[in-house]
């Protein structure tokens, strides 16, 4: 009972323990357990898997067996394989054409934003000039306007430049992020030492050669976080997409398989809804496999700055 | 524009103005942005005539013309969801080499609405063929956004179109659009179902009250029908009923839900309603479609063109479901009514109405009707709609019935003197706030209906209508 069970010399709370109580101490390596912790975590799991569970299961069902079978099992049908075909071939596979569509708003708006994002936030945070304060408002106030109110405006303003329906009328307004500036901005100013940059100078490099060769790497966990952002921001984009294209060649994924499950609210239309699902099934794992990706990245972003050197 | 000699309607005047002031957001201030946005909304949502588009296209041609333009040829674009278009526009294309035809889909129902209102307002981006359903047809007409196609040759159409479809695209000596499909109602029911709980099929809406209290009383799982507030359903039986409710005469709107058809219906659906015996589930739903698989819902009064989404959509009902002729408000009555349908009308604003009229042709009274019917569509023409080979076709679905003959008779006996408002569109989209209230509280009918009128009422003098 005397001898505390931890070897972690550094913290306080060992010798406390030894004192005070006979239970096992909390530290680092060995955390205290909460039962009901453990067991709010469990349900919130459940809970946020049910969802990707259903889809799963239905994605194997025949139309038929959608309607006949428990919901959250399988049925005597196994369909997936022909699901995902049928996906593929319906309508003269327009669905790789959404997939193909959004991918390229992802890559070019996503991408793009995030690296203006990364060239704005590190200007912000290193130089010094007239107006930084101004901006500061700006990009503050600019994370506060959900994108939802700028929709129609924008529309507006697209409709007389003659870009709607056109992919650039997605692509240019994902490719602004005031949340990602700011995020890269504050990120920049901790991750970038002046010292180094100053010394960068010294040894005679120029402001764009030390920013692609000193500190973009520096940026890189920051640059993530933000690249994960807009991606999944990009992909799940459904508002934009909706008033600014009518050309169903040009849609992404979330208003073609929208448009899908419409059909069954039309007279004399064509009830799809296995295609609907299997469709998201499709859909949400390219954001699951950047997930799982980026995690290294992304985590040790997280972490940055809690450690002092 | 504002001259004296201007012919265009009063409430395409005052659109005009407000779209006017729509345009001249870009200029204003980020103070008066927030009310432009809104105007711009009404302007984007309401009905609005402003373009003046396709004047460079002539509105009238003889049949040679037509011809002269197919084969010196030319693109149009068609703005359309029914799904069996593409093979149709696929064949047109074979027969006229020198045409393009641009077959888009850019949403089903209102939003393609939306879209081509937008487009209209704007003067650019619509189409040169629109597919529109019967209901909304009389918004873009009145509106002017729609071309007179008699100029074309259409008004001596008359003959080759059953009454229903045809009185919903003609009206004032002109020709808005040329009927598609069309959707006279029947009475779909679960065969399977019926004879578990030995219920006789409907004959009457008496017998039809009848039949949901014995379903309800054998299982109460089962409802003879879902509805919470479908103001199609409402309308068209309505109509079958005998109730003219709305009247239109140019701008002059008249809304009267007091008349003795509209009577016989609320008589009848107040007692479904006090009694429970509508199932909530809302209609189109995948629940709905689920209800119809695992017999929660029994049956359905809708449209001919039901067989497409009942084969999809509960291809496990396929051999327990039949047809049966609507069932009437009073005995011996043989009184029809449409639900749904749709025809493909020509925007003003499309720069070749000959090569769009030229395609319309094709589909509607040409080879296209039979590539159409050939896959599943329902015709709207007389010739198909007697013809021996269509009248027995055996349905398997239906378990080998012959339910074209059902639909075929009904539409027939559809009386042709219904009109639905020219903001019908809307209607349709306030009425779950309104009658809809009936379906989930103790308000009756009659007085929910009374809500319905109201909004209509004032939407329609907002909108430049003298309402009656």
């Amino acid at each position: 009972m005397s001898t505390p069970v931890t070897t972690a010399p550094r913290s306080r709370n060992a010798g406390y323990a030894r004192l005070r109580t006979p239970r096992r101490p909390s530290t680092v390596t060995r955390p205290r357990r909460s039962v009901l912790l453990t067991v709010l975590t469990g349900l919130i799991l459940v809970y946020s898997l049910l969802p990707l569970g259903w889809l799963l299961i239905n994605a194997t069902k025949t139309p038929g067996g959608l309607f006949d079978s428990f919901g959250l099992w399988f049925a005597e049908d196994f369909a997936l394989w022909d699901n995902i075909v049928a996906t593929f071939t319906y309508d003269g596979g327009v669905f790789a054409r959404w997939l193909g569509n959004t991918l390229l708003y992802v890559v070019v708006g996503a991408g793009g934003a995030t690296f203006l994002a990364v060239l704005g936030g590190y200007a912000l945070a290193v130089f010094d000039f007239p107006g930084k304060r101004a901006v500061f408002a700006v990009v503050i106030g600019a994370v506060a306007v959900p994108g939802t109110a700028l929709a129609v405006p924008t529309f507006l303003m697209f409709s007389r430049m003659g870009l709607t329906n056109t992919p650039w009328a997605v692509i240019i307004p994902s490719l602004i992020t005031p949340f990602g500036l700011y995020l890269m901005w504050v990120f920049a100013a901790q991750a970038v030492p002046r010292e180094l940059l100053e010394s960068a100078r010294i040894d005679g490099a120029g402001e764009i050669r030390s920013f692609f060769r000193i500190s973009l790497p520096l940026l890189v966990p920051g640059t993530v976080t933000v690249l994960l952002f807009s991606m999944v921001a990009t992909w799940n984009n459904y508002f934009l997409p909706l008033i600014m294209i009518r050309d169903p060649d040009w849609f992404p994924l979330t208003l073609g398989l929208n448009a899908w499950n419409a059909q069954a609210a039309t007279a004399g239309g064509e009830v799809v809804f296995h295609l609907v699902i299997t469709g998201s099934l499709i859909t949400i794992l390219p954001l699951i496999a950047a997930f799982l990706l980026l995690q290294r990245y992304w985590q040790s972003g997280l972490a940055a700055g809690s450690v002092k050197e | 524009m504002s001259t004296p000699a201007d012919p265009r309607p009063a409430l395409v005047r005052v659109r005009h103005r407000q779209l006017k002031r729509a345009e001249s957001i870009m200029n204003t201030t980020p103070r008066r942005l927030t009310r432009g946005i809104g105007i711009a909304l009404v302007v984007a949502l309401g009905l609005t005539a402003c373009g003046s588009g396709g004047e460079d296209s002539p509105d009238s041609a003889s049949p040679e013309e037509i011809r002269a333009a197919l084969e010196e040829g030319g693109s149009i674009t068609v703005w359309a969801w029914e799904p069996t278009l593409a093979q149709t526009v696929a064949d047109f294309q074979e027969l006229h080499p020198a045409v393009e035809v641009e077959l888009v889909n850019v949403g089903t129902g209102d939003d393609q609405y939306s879209a081509l209102q937008n487009a209209h307002s704007a003067g650019s981006g619509g189409p040169d063929v629109a597919q529109i359903e019967y209901f909304a047809l009389g918004q873009f007409s009145v509106s002017g956004a729609v071309s007179d196609l008699s100029g074309f040759g259409a008004s001596e159409l008359e003959d080759l179109f059953s009454p229903g479809p045809w009185n919903a695209v003609a009206g004032g000596g002109e020709v808005h659009a040329l009927p598609m499909d069309s959707g006279p109602m029947a009475f779909f029911y679960n065969q399977d179902l019926f004879d578990e709980h030995g219920i006789e099929v409907p004959t009457t809406w008496d017998e039809y009250l009848d039949a949901a209290r014995a379903l309800q009383a054998a299982d109460p799982d089962v409802y003879i029908t879902s509805d919470n507030g479908d103001a199609g359903l409402m309308t068209s039986l309505v109509w079958q009923a005998g109730g003219r409710p709305f009247s239109v005469d140019g701008t002059s709107v008249g809304i009267d839900f007091s008349d003795e058809g509209t009577t016989r219906y609320l008589e009848i659906w107040q007692q479904l309603l006090d009694e429970d015996l509508l199932s909530p589930i809302t209609s189109w739903t995948d629940e709905w479609y689920q209800g119809m698989a695992d017999g929660r819902i029994a049956s359905l009064a809708t449209g001919a063109w039901m067989p497409a989404n009942l084969s999809s959509g509960v291809p496990s009902g396929e051999g327990a479901w039949r047809v049966a002729p609507l069932p009437q408000w009073a005995e011996g009555e043989t009184a029809e009514a449409e639900n749904g349908g749709s025809g493909l009308a020509v925007p003003t604003a499309s720069g070749d109405k000959l090569l769009a009229y030229a395609f319309i042709d094709y589909v509607t009274t040409g080879e296209g009707v039979g590539t159409r019917l050939d896959a599943g569509a329902f015709p709207a023409t007389v010739a198909d709609l007697e013809s021996e080979e269509f009248l027995s076709t055996e349905l398997p679905y239906f378990g080998g019935q012959q339910a074209n003959q059902v639909f075929a008779d009904a539409a027939a006996g559809v009386a042709d003197d219904w009109s639905y408002l020219p903001y019908q569109a809307y209607a349709n989209s306030i009425f779950n706030d309104t009658v809809g209230q009936a379906y989930v509280s103790d308000l009756p009918l009659t007085d929910a209906l009374g809500r319905w009128e109201d909004g209509l009422r004032s939407y329609g003098v907002d909108q430049g209508f003298d309402v009656d």
